[in-house]
């Protein structure tokens, strides 16, 4: 008790030691932020790195039928030439049965090349051709794709991904 | 770390040292003169034979960092060299593949012998805690050190685990990217996989002085539970725990030796002499066995309510481990040593039969008969913590518990029998 009200007049008064205490904080506070933000980000992705995340694909090889499988970004992509059939087959489903519903036309740009992140939404395997959906099959924990990349059957919740892509040619397509 | 020392250095330069940093005298009360309970049995030395395994895989690890390059390009072929051409480079690299393997057997047993004796109980709540966070840290290292020779398994293994992160909402695939340093596993991962690595297991140090410092302050527990009381009920820690613990070392090391001179890839997995290939996932991805467990926890949690099966899994696989962190207020018995509980002992066997079993689902391909077992085996394992635990305690009826440590272990060779009935107490519930 005594003590408090000793030390009244020292509050009511900043010393010098008070504003140091505070000043001292508040630059240290800042420095520290400051480089706490640079040790967190340097683990981001470099400008190297950043700087592959466009790649080229020549279509001409690609019977139709055939799947290729290319690496963009380090993950495979997947580039299907699809015969007439297996493009009016995969559109006939209708969106009831599906795990994540989304067109097929929602998920190309010309109709027979489909063009998905073969990376199973799971957790991040790399699917197989086959499965019951004329598409991929996961070997790590066996979700199922259908030939528009759509999942079929879990426990992967989401459909292949679709990079962003644009045609240079009819028969060039650059992925990123 | 056990209060003042009554140590005196025998030297004139031994004095000099001591009043400069008294070292001695802190090695002295804690590893010399320290009372340990006279009842220990041989599951108190794997204590003594973790930190064995602990210099082991620093010694042996940083013996094969001199060798091994973190580049994606490298990785593998560099550590074929170290297996062919280094000097002596297949025994270090055998060691320290086997000496995780080892390391784990080692906590794993050091665990349930604390789960069976209740040495989480108080006042050891602080201690068994560091205990789990040790128990995590070996985990990441131990798996960033598996992505280490870069094979195939090393590649999927690290995408599973990572891509565990993206089932955490909204930030998921940020956290991905971070910790990939690119847009999947890749040379950034394996560069800084490398680096944390190597920083682990010296924090791995650090924590266990903190846990043994906590030892320290109550001391042992000991099988029959009860406090020491008087000295009668200790001794002294050199040279009868030196020597037991000296010797447990030993053996472990015999049987270490035997799995890396004559199955040294027993634990290893064929794939993984196979160079990592992003654009083809194995068959069959299998963790090492000590994740196995976790591994089956993961796939065969289903949706819970609103939460999907994908997050689900993560969180149950990670609240496995926590769960055991929370153990000192799960358990309400106020008995601690399972060998006066008899309902709670038969708790723990069907509780590691879960642990053992949910490991076996683990190894198998997905079925939906797995999945089922897995399930049930997972139900088990929460509801031993959740359910059995907190409840038993009031409803448990405990046998008698010994009134000494003295009395614990004379008391059966007759010496001091009389003292039995007398010191008796009531069994008491709880
Ligand atoms: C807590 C202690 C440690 C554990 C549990 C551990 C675990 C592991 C594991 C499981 C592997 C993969 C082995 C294989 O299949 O080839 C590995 C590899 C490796 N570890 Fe460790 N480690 C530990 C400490 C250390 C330390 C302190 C270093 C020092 C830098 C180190 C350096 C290495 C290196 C260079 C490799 C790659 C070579 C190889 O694969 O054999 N480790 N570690
Ligand atoms: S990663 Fe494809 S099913 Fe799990």
């Amino acid at each position: 008790m005594t003590d408090m009200t000793m030390a009244k007049p020292n509050m009511a008064e900043p010393t010098r030691r008070d504003i140091l205490y505070v000043a001292t904080a508040a630059v240290g506070v800042v420095g520290v932020a400051s480089v706490i933000w640079p040790l967190i980000d340097q683990m981001n992705p470099d400008l190297s790195t950043l700087a592959l995340s466009k790649t080229e694909i020549d279509l001409k090889p690609i019977a139709p039928g055939q799947n290729i499988v290319v690496k963009w970004q380090g993950k495979p992509v997947f580039v299907r030439n699809r015969p007439p059939k297996m493009v009016e087959e995969v559109r006939a489903v209708p969106m009831s049965e599906l795990i994540d519903p989304e067109t097929d036309q929602a998920r190309v740009k010309v109709a027979n090349w489909l063009i998905v992140v073969g990376v199973c939404t799971h957790l991040g395997c790399t699917p197989n051709v086959g499965g019951d959906y004329d598409g991929w099959l996961c070997p790590c924990h066996g979700s199922q794709y259908d030939a528009s990349g759509r999942v079929r059957h879990g426990p992967a919740p989401l459909n292949l991904l679709v990079p962003t892509y644009e045609f240079k040619t009819p028969t060039s397509v650059v992925v990123g | 770390m056990s209060g003042p020392s009554t140590y005196v250095p025998k030297s004139a330069i031994g004095k000099w040292f001591e009043q400069r940093l008294p070292i001695g005298g802190l090695i002295h009360s804690s590893f010399v003169v320290f009372p340990n309970p006279r009842n220990l049995n041989y599951f108190w030395t794997f204590g003594a034979i973790l930190a064995f395994m602990l210099v082991a895989q620093i010694a042996t690890g940083v013996a094969l960092a001199m060798h091994y390059i973190p580049d994606a390009r490298f990785a593998f072929n560099s550590v074929e060299n170290i297996m062919r051409d280094v000097n002596y480079g297949w025994l270090l690299r055998y060691l320290h593949a086997n000496g995780a393997t080892m390391f784990f057997l080692a906590v794993y047993i050091h665990m349930l012998r604390g789960l069976y004796y209740g040495s989480y109980k108080a006042p050891r709540e602080v201690l068994w805690i560091l205990g789990v966070i040790i128990f995590l840290l070996m985990m990441a290292t131990a798996f960033m050190g598996y992505v280490l020779p870069w094979g195939q398994m090393s590649f999927w293994g690290a995408t599973v685990i990572t891509n565990l992160f993206s089932a955490i909402p909204l930030v998921g695939n940020f956290i991905t990217t971070w910790l990939w340093g690119g847009f999947s596993v890749g040379d950034p991962t394996l560069n800084r996989f490398f680096a944390l690595h190597y920083l682990l297991p010296f924090m791995i140090a650090g924590v266990v002085i903190l846990h043994i410092w906590a030892l320290h302050v109550p001391g042992s527990n000991n099988p029959a539970g009860v406090e020491p009381k008087t000295s009668k009920d200790t001794l002294p820690f050199h040279p009868y725990f030196t020597i037991k613990d000296t010797f447990a070392v030993v053996c472990f090391a015999i049987f270490f030796a035997w799995f890396v001179f004559f199955v040294p890839n027993y634990f290893g997995h064929a794939d993984n002499y196979n160079p990592a290939n992003p654009l083809v996932t194995p068959q069959e991805i299998v963790p090492e066995w000590y994740f196995l467990p976790y591994y089956a926890i993961l796939r065969s949690t289903p949706n819970i309510l609103f939460i999907p099966a994908k997050l689900a899994g993560v969180l149950a696989m990670f609240g496995s481990i926590a769960v055991f962190a929370f153990l000192p207020w799960l358990d309400t018995s106020k008995v601690r040593s399972g060998s006066y509980r008899p309902v709670f002992r038969v708790f723990f066997w069907v509780f590691v039969l879960c642990g053992i079993g949910l490991g076996y689902i683990g190894s198998q391909p997905v079925t939906e008969g797995t999945i089922l077992a897995g399930r049930i085996l997972l139900l088990g394992y929460f509801a031993f913590f959740l359910i059995v635990l907190p409840l038993l305690g009031l409803l448990e009826t405990p046998l008698q518990v010994p009134a000494s440590i003295a009395d614990a272990v004379l008391g059966a060779h007759g010496s001091t029998a009389m003292l039995k009935g007398a010191s008796a107490e009531p069994s008491v519930k709880g």
